[in-house]
């Protein structure tokens, strides 16, 4: 990890350079040859069918029967029965899937926007105000950003069997409203994007200082903020150890979790295996839909355009 | 998929180590209240979720249970590092650890070279369609660990895949194969995330770098060799560094394979054989697993730092 000093030295100009342009915009000098090209778009199209081939197989066979899985071409449609699966997924023990689904978006989309306030108010203090303990503040986030969720799933264990928490819906969401990276990013952003000629602006007109973070600085911060709950989003979404340890209910179950537990058994009941198929495919749809709809605000300008 | 800016920020933040920095005076502020009311939320919540609960299992790694007589009542007394001298003995430990070792020594490597190489496409004039392409690599990270596992075991077991012709013939799923089937899962999860951290921080060079080498008539290979590698370095370390915690902490991928491949044991990876203790329950023991585990993740991810600076310092 770097010193701190170095975290101000963000370029916000860079972070504004337009995607997609690469270095096309930059000096076109002389026509790259075509040997290159071809190297270069070849071995971009292999690893496209390697990354998406997966995905590819799951679509098609979650619109397979049971017969057709193992009887028809695995990457072209048969007898097109996804609705069907999809009905018989849901309805099969009361829907426990669609609970699963819920609790997902429950520990991740609930969680992630708390942790996201909660570390960009301290990540914003860090990098606006002078108080005794801030360096030793930062240097003990910068330390948890190097513990990963995986290694924290025991310790929160034994603690929460000791409050008689662990099997409870907070057993999974208390450990995931915390975000020392985003502690991190916050500050970084903080420092980059709020001047404090317009806190003192602020200050002036007589905004308290909590007041002005939730009116102004806050929007200049926002699509750092976008950042901060995407990671905590997927990392919360894709944290397995937690709920396995902590969890014993099925009704509680993350749908990761929920779908591990019916492939375990695939062996004994045959017939989960096209719900843990469509089960999966479904899955993947909110991260997916998550990051298209945030991708705007990814794109948005820091608000350094505030001050004029 | 558009990159983040705040990734680009940090990454060129981290880019530039030695950029002077311009200090901007700030107003002293005397507004303690406000400052309690930003800082305390968090500090608490990282106070109850993230300290005690380590601090918590290194007291409870220091315990031993005692009974008196065969069926007597079990009391947790403290035993010292008598826990710890069983994790020195615990051959299934120590298999399990150099398992994921030599796994992070092949996967680490061949998923940032291949990060670095498509990041270096993307970077280059000598591609169409960057956007798609930045698109499809980054999808599978949308993909939980455990949902990439139960795919990757649909598509190696013998009698679902659609490459039957291969899998037939070589059984992934094999106790000689089952580790790198694993590490094909991660790498396909993980490619296109380090990918884009790795963009990120090129998009962050000012073009006008490249000009003076373009002009002596170096071509993109040359370019991205001698200016953007070195330039990105500490991009490339970050990864590493990340990459190496997440290669010590393997469990869903390989827990997940469990019902595919009978090879995959209990105490397959470190975190397995912790969990497999918890469920004993011998929880003493899975603290102690835990605290032994943390410090070498510690030790691996500083010692890597530490080699990386000094070749930095040396070239």
């Amino acid at each position: 990890m770097t010193t701190t000093t170095t975290m101000t030295a963000v370029n916000p100009r860079a972070a504004r350079r337009p995607t997609g342009g690469g270095q096309d915009a930059v000096g076109r000098g002389p026509r790259e040859g075509v040997i290159p090209r071809t190297a270069a778009f070849i071995v971009m199209g292999v690893f496209t069918l390697y990354f998406l081939t997966p995905i590819w197989w799951l679509l098609i066979a979650s619109t397979k029967d049971r017969g057709d899985l193992f009887s028809t071409n695995p990457l072209w449609f048969a007898d097109f029965r996804f609705f069907e699966n999809v009905g018989a997924l849901v309805a099969y023990r009361d829907g426990v899937y669609l609970r699963w689904l819920l609790n997902s978006l429950l520990y991740a989309g609930v969680g992630a926007v708390v942790a996201t306030l909660l570390a960009s108010m301290c990540g914003y203090a860090l990098a606006k105000y002078r108080f005794p303990g801030r360096e030793t503040l930062f240097n003990v986030v910068l330390g948890g950003v190097l513990v990963p969720a995986t290694a924290l799933a025991l310790p929160l264990f034994l603690l929460f069997s000791q409050v008689q928490l662990t099997n409870t819906f907070w057993a999974v969401f208390l450990p995931s409203i915390v975000s020392p990276f985003g502690v991190y990013l916050s500050r970084v952003f903080a420092e980059a994007s709020v001047p404090d000629e317009l806190l003192e602006a602020s200050r002036l007109d007589g905004a308290g200082e909590v007041r002005t973070f939730f009116t102004v600085s806050i929007r200049l911060m926002f699509p750092a903020l976008v950042t901060v709950f995407l990671f905590q989003f997927v990392s919360i979404w894709n944290n397995f150890f937690l709920p396995l340890i902590m969890l014993r209910s099925e009704e509680l179950f993350p749908v990761t979790y929920g779908l591990y537990a019916w492939n375990s058994t695939i062996n004994q009941f045959p017939e989960l295996r096209t719900f843990v198929l469509v089960g999966s495919l479904l899955s993947i749809v909110p991260l997916i839909i998550t990051f298209l709809l945030l991708q705007r605000y990814w794109r948005t300008g820091l608000g350094t355009g505030a001050l004029k | 998929m558009t990159t983040s800016p705040s990734i680009a920020g940090v990454a060129g933040a981290v880019a530039a180590p030695d950029a002077p920095v311009q200090k901007r005076k700030r107003p002293r502020v005397q507004s303690p209240g406000a400052i309690v009311a930003f800082v305390s939320p968090f500090a608490l919540v990282f106070t109850l979720f993230y300290v005690i609960p380590i601090g918590y299992a290194v007291w409870q790694s220091l315990l031993v249970v005692e009974r008196e007589g065969t069926f007597g009542e079990a009391r947790e007394v403290f035993g010292g590092f008598a826990q710890y001298a069983l994790v020195f003995q615990n051959a299934e430990f120590w298999s399990s650890v150099g398992r994921v070792f030599l796994f992070g020594v092949v996967q680490v490597p061949v998923m940032l070279g291949l990060a670095l190489l498509f990041a270096l496409l993307l970077d280059s004039p000598l591609l169409r369609g960057k956007k798609f392409f930045r698109l499809a690599f980054f999808v599978p990270y949308a993909v939980p660990g455990v949902i990439a596992a139960i795919m990757w075991g649909f598509l190696y077991s013998p009698n679902l895949s659609p490459f039957e012709a291969v899998t037939s013939q070589v059984d992934f799923l094999s106790s000689d194969l089952v580790l790198w089937s694993i590490a094909n899962v991660v790498t396909w999860v993980f490619v296109g995330y380090n990918m884009l951290i790795i963009y990120s921080t090129l998009l962050a060079i000012p073009g006008d770098i490249y000009e003076a080498a373009r002009l002596d008539g170096a071509g993109q290979a040359r370019i991205a060799w001698s200016i953007k590698i070195p330039l990105i370095r500490p991009a490339l370390v970050l990864t590493g560094v990340l990459s190496i915690i997440g290669t010590l902490q393997l469990l869903a991928e390989p827990q997940t394979f469990r019902s595919f491949s009978s090879a995959v044991t209990s105490t397959y990876t470190p975190n397995m054989t912790i969990y497999a203790t918890s469920s004993i329950p011998n929880v003493s023991l899975a603290a102690a697993f835990s605290v032994v585990l943390a410090l070498a993740t510690f030790v691996l991810s500083f010692t890597f730092l530490r080699i990386t600076r000094r070749k930095a310092a040396a070239s």
